[in-house]
């Protein structure tokens, strides 16, 4: 196992640093002059060569990649031209409520999203099966801001027009209430997973739908297997089949999944938290692209793909922890 | 395509409703301006004109079957205005991810050796940038609006395409027919033009056609935030951010170009899922 991990680790090296080039590429190959944008039109050229010397964009181009890349890779990522602070304090003030975030609702869609699927294998060809395809098929293809209205319109405003109890009605904007600091931490606390409920089903539902459509299929396909006729010649119940025999195999295939699902879901949030106001990436992303803070988008970019590539690694080793076999093949 | 795949598609429920919200979706883009005649040069007393609900008319007895906006503009007007928008962004998009994707992967599949390794690596990065962020640095870079969004999507999604047609195309290499065509003469080039590449699309255009709807999803989404097709240019997702500002006091504005971007993304989807299994099918059987 140690080797495997090893050998992936090697092989994932070489695409990380693509994707760091193709954003080195991406920044140098647009119009504009960063020196000009900083300095505003009116500047004299003398204070520009000045900072073109300083930010060192009077290298040659192979230089400047090499040292960019050095800097990202040593966590000196500059200085974010919007706020005025080092762009890896702005990304880890952020990092921490979007791994809550997705980690919160990548496990909700695994837990609702293989239960569902594994409802519809048990009574498949049914018309409970057919009803929630058709449910799974709309939801699955739902965009999520307009999922995300969707929740605000029904449990924010809607909750409060039609006089549902507080329980009910949820907030729609932001990680905490304005007055959370003069909140006792037991209140606090529950003011935070209230914030949570909205943006989180958001994100559970679009990803379930698509994971119970997956397991269902996977699950149906494994009931077709030798080993499962062989169980229930055995004398094991439906249910026992399913959890014990089926399941199992049915689960390497989400496993790879997972590595699949992080683009999409990493996509997802950047629409939920500019929806919820949620103090996260997605959201750090959408302001600095307004504000044209090339610094902030290009590691928010990088951060966003190393994630997708550590997820996928995990799952790798996820799958070959489930089945020895892959452990071979990759 | 043959005939068994045109009649599974016609016996199934699932194409049948996709294709009707599609078509709906794409002759409300093509004879809605028509059918509603000039768009008004000025409108009049905004105030009493705007956030007419749905079925209301407007003071100068117009009926609006959607309501007005903020603007008191006539909803149904914008929302067949932006489908052309949208539709169009959505469809050139899928083509140019469709171009992409086919040259890299039949590229690939056709030659192996280094060439393949090099490009299996840079689909391989390209599927680790999740989209939505990557499309986000190539707004915050380059001028906002409608070329850069058919660009930017189309740079983002033809990986799909490019591993199908790739695997399609290493089946293929090495069959008799491929092989009696070299033998009688034929170049790479037109081997792989007239006798491969006919043979692995089909895959590739099942991924083309889901990603119609998914590039009218995500071009919606920049939109509505503010980084995609730019106001006074209508399309659904700069309406749903225009409505959404009024989402509490006219909800009707923003949920109407909502249902439009779903409904359509899954038409398409549905269209997809089910070519799939017809060409499943086929390839089953025959």
């Amino acid at each position: 196992m140690p080797r495997f991990i090893a050998r992936r680790l090697l092989s994932t090296l070489p695409l990380v640093v693509l994707v760091l080039t193709a954003t080195f590429a991406a920044l140098h190959i647009a119009p504009g002059d960063p020196v000009r944008m900083y300095l505003g039109p009116g500047a004299d050229a003398a204070a520009g060569a000045e900072l073109r010397h300083a930010w060192g964009l009077d290298r040659p181009w192979a230089i400047q990649y090499a040292a960019w890349l050095g800097d990202f890779v040593r966590g000196r990522w500059g200085v974010s031209l919007a706020q005025h602070r080092p762009v890896v304090r702005v990304l880890s003030d952020a990092l921490g409520p979007t791994l809550l975030l997705t980690g919160l609702s990548l496990a909700l869609t695994y837990a609702i999203g293989i239960a569902v699927g594994a409802l519809q294998a048990a009574r498949r060809r049914t018309a409970l099966d057919t009803g929630i395809t058709a449910v799974t098929t709309v939801v699955q293809a739902l965009p999520a801001y307009v999922l995300a209205l969707a929740l605000v319109l029904v449990f924010a405003y809607g909750a409060a027009l039609w006089g549902w109890p507080d329980l009910l009605r949820l907030p729609a904007f932001g990680a905490e209430s304005v007055a959370a600091d003069f909140l006792p931490p037991a209140r606090r606390l529950a003011d935070r997973a209230r914030h949570l409920i909205l943006p989180v089903t958001t994100l559970t539902l679009i990803g379930a739908a698509g994971i119970a459509r997956f397991a269902r299929s996977s699950l149906v396909d494994a009931l077709r297997q030798p080993f499962v006729a062989a169980a229930r010649a055995r004398g094991l119940t439906n249910g026992r089949v399913l959890a014990r025999h089926t399941l199992r195999t049915a689960f390497l295939p989400l496993v790879t999944l997972l590595g699949l699902q992080l683009p999409a879901l990493f996509s997802g949030v950047v629409f939920v938290e500019a929806v919820f106001a949620w103090p996260g990436m997605g959201r750090v992303a959408v302001q600095a692209v307004l504000a044209r803070d090339y610094p902030v988008v290009m590691a928010v970019t990088a951060v966003f793909a190393v994630l997708v590539v550590v997820g996928n690694l995990l799952a790798d080793v996820a799958a070959a922890a489930l089945d020895p076999r892959s452990e071979a093949v990759a | 395509m043959s005939g068994g795949v045109v009649r599974d598609l016609l016996r199934d429920r699932r194409a049948l409703a996709g294709g009707l919200i599609v078509a709906a979706a794409v002759s409300a883009a093509v004879l809605g301006p028509l059918l509603l005649g000039p768009a008004p040069v000025a409108l009049e007393d905004v105030v009493a004109r705007r956030f007419v609900p749905p079925l209301g008319a407007t003071p100068d007895g117009v009926l609006h079957l959607l309501g007005t906006d903020r603007f008191g503009r006539d909803l149904l007007r914008r929302l067949c205005e932006g489908a052309r928008v949208s539709l169009a962004v959505g469809i050139l998009a899928a083509l140019a991810a469709l171009a992409i994707g086919v040259t890299a992967g039949s590229v690939a599949g056709f030659a192996g050796g280094i060439a393949d390794r090099a490009i299996v690596a840079v689909v391989d990065a390209a599927l680790a940038v999740p989209r939505v962020p990557f499309l986000l640095l190539l707004v915050a870079l380059f001028e906002p609006g409608v070329p850069l969004v058919v660009l930017a999507l189309g740079l983002t999604g033809w990986m799909t395409v490019a591993r199908l047609v790739r695997a399609e195309v290493r089946g293929l290499r090495r069959r008799p027919f491929v092989e009696a065509a070299r033998s009688l003469g034929a170049g790479p080039a037109r081997v792989l033009g007239r006798h491969v590449l006919p043979n692995a699309l089909a895959p590739a255009l099942v991924a083309a056609a889901l990603g119609v709807g998914n590039a009218m999803m995500l071009e919606a989404g920049l939109s509505f935030l503010g980084l995609g097709v730019q106001p006074p240019t209508a399309s659904w997702g700069n309406l749903i951010a225009a409505g959404r500002e009024a989402l509490v006091t006219a909800p009707w504005v923003a949920l109407a170009p909502a249902t439009a971007v779903a409904l359509v993304v899954v038409g398409f989807s549905l269209l997809a899922d089910s070519l799939e299994a017809a060409l499943a099918g086929e390839r089953a059987t025959g």
